[in-house]
């Protein structure tokens, strides 16, 4: 019989398998928030350095500046309408996919998009919207005048959607997969209509896969600069945008930081609640 | 009901593919501006190939990418095994802490970073932003997602597997490198390649984390369209989603075959 391991024999396969992976975790994501959070309660330097004195200025300036709200609200829009679009296009789209006689060759050109360089499927859009371009060629050709597409709010929701579709179709089909079918058949039989047989026997079953989709769809989209950067350019400034301005030309890493930690609690707020309705199995689908 | 699905899906499939049809057909297109097609040239292809700094660029994002997966397939892998084999302190805190780089919007954890490396760079002078700070950048979201992913596959495990193997005599080492690592090794794969992409794709965390000199592809490729549209910049897109495509097609072959 092997013998129970002692405390310290435990204590080193803990720090043998754990700790490489905690001290890094701690090292660069725990610390540096942190610091982002000390920084935000900093004030501006002369060269754009965050220096003393401490306080809550930043914050003050955010909320009390219509500007930076609107910032905020825009975001927000822009993600939840987004995403909404995104729901649109994917949920039918899952559905197709799982009845599909050729459902692996479907679901590979989901993942295709999925795998393609962000840069270059967000450049893919400035190839149909700019002058030039596709959609204009089309316009031209039935012989109105070419359309102002670039920088454009609509280029910025296109842009989006197209971005972020496959992270929400991946999830919800694997949810559809795993529908029980039977009850829908039952929710015929109990004598229900077909719509009201899919919202109470299909629906439900599709909403954990759903609600992860969304997420994974709405935090990224809130959070980007690079789409409203490329294709709203100056136009359209999300939050996003604005940090990465404090950070670049505007020299204010202090505000910025401010501004991140409002981003961050956002998407923490949203991940609490998503959690406290999902738990924790809710949050491993999240990858 | 089922036409008005398939009428659907094709349409958002020609959503999907018809950008990316546009920029390969444009690449191999002899007119430098606009998208009507005026004959067929490799043009733009040999003028990429000609830029030495792309085969740079290129070797940059190699760099990162390996080096990267590298160490967090390891490190990730380890703490999947602790997190789900040991008890101990401040594990559940440990826990939410891995979902953090999952969730944080990418520009946050970016500057997070950059304040990260300009703190330690003002106390001691080092680290410059470079490869090496984009190594570390890439480690620490990637080390989250091979966690998770290897974690899913290590619960589904049977531990009357590691008891007996120590029940025979094997010591923990051994336990672990014959009979648990071979068990999870296509969790370690994936979580490996998934890791390998998501450095390969990223450009918002590189943005904040490189300094001159460590130029990436993807880098690369904004600070040319914020120049304007080039066909060059079409042929190396194309590349790149050849590239994509090869590589899940090689994939799905292999995953097919075991």
């Amino acid at each position: 019989m092997r013998e129970a391991a002692t405390p310290a024999q435990r204590l080193r396969r803990v720090l043998l398998t754990v700790g490489p992976g905690a001290f890094w975790l701690v090292l660069f994501v725990l610390i540096p928030t942190l610091i982002v959070l000390v920084v935000s309660l900093m004030s501006r330097g002369s060269l754009g350095q965050p220096v003393p004195p401490f306080g809550l200025h930043n914050y003050v300036r955010f909320f009390s500046d219509p500007l930076f709200l609107e910032i905020i609200g825009r975001s927000l829009w822009i993600g939840l309408w987004s995403t909404l679009l995104v729901i649109l296009l994917g949920y039918p789209l899952a559905f197709y996919i799982a009845q599909s006689r050729y459902k692996e060759v479907l679901l590979l050109l989901v993942v295709i998009p999925f795998f393609t360089n962000f840069l270059i499927r967000v450049y893919a859009w400035i190839v149909v919207f700019q002058k030039e371009g596709l959609l204009n060629a089309f316009i031209t050709a039935f012989g109105l005048p070419p359309a102002e597409l670039l920088p454009s709010t609509l280029a910025v929701y296109v842009a989006t959607v197209y971005t972020y579709l496959p992270f929400f179709v991946l999830p919800l089909y694997a949810a559809v997969e795993r529908i029980d079918w039977s009850l829908l058949e039952a929710a015929y039989d109990l004598g229900a209509r077909p719509v009201r047989a899919f919202f109470e026997a299909i629906f439900p079953q599709t909403l954990p896969g759903l609600l992860a989709g969304f997420l994974l769809v709405f935090i990224p989209a809130v959070g980007t600069f690079v789409i409203a950067d490329l294709l709203g350019g100056g136009k359209v400034t999300l939050v996003g945008n604005l940090i990465q301005l404090q950070f670049g030309s505007a020299q204010n890493w202090a505000f910025g930081s401010a501004a991140s930690m409002v981003l961050m609690a956002m998407v923490l707020l949203g991940l609490w609640l998503y959690a406290r309705t999902q738990g924790e199995r809710g949050l491993d689908r999240l990858v | 009901m089922k036409r008005i699905l398939s009428f659907h899906a094709g349409l958002v499939f020609a959503f999907l593919y018809l950008p990316i049809l546009v920029i390969v057909a444009l690449s191999f297109n002899q007119s430098r501006f606009g998208v009507r097609f005026t004959g067929f040239t490799l043009e733009w292809y040999a003028r990429l190939f000609s830029n030495e700094r792309i085969l740079e660029y290129l070797t940059n994002t190699l760099i990162v990418a390996v080096v990267s997966t590298a160490v967090s397939t390891v490190l990730g892998t380890l703490l999947a095994v602790g997190l789900v084999r040991y008890e101990f302190r401040l594990k559940n805190a440990l826990r939410y802490l891995l979902y953090v780089p999952v969730v944080v919007p990418d520009v946050v954890m970016g500057i997070s970073l950059l304040l990260l490396f300009d703190v330690v760079r003002d106390a001691i002078g080092w680290p410059r932003l470079s490869l090496f700070t984009i190594i570390l950048a890439h480690i620490s979201f990637q080390i989250a997602y091979v966690t998770l992913v290897v974690r899913a596959r290590l619960v589904l495990l049977d531990p009357t597997l590691e008891e007996a193997a120590k029940d025979l005599g094997a010591t923990s080492w051994q336990t672990f490198r014959e009979v648990t690592l071979p068990l999870i090794m296509p969790g370690v794969m994936a979580g490996a390649l998934l890791a390998f992409s998501l450095s390969l794709d990223d450009f918002v965390i590189t943005f904040f984390t490189a300094g001159s000199g460590s130029t990436t592809l993807p880098l690369y490729i904004y600070s040319s369209v914020k120049l304007g549209i080039r066909p060059e910049i079409h042929a190396l897109s194309t590349l790149m989603v050849g590239v994509t495509v090869l590589v899940i097609l090689l994939g799905v072959l292999f995953w097919k075959k075991r």
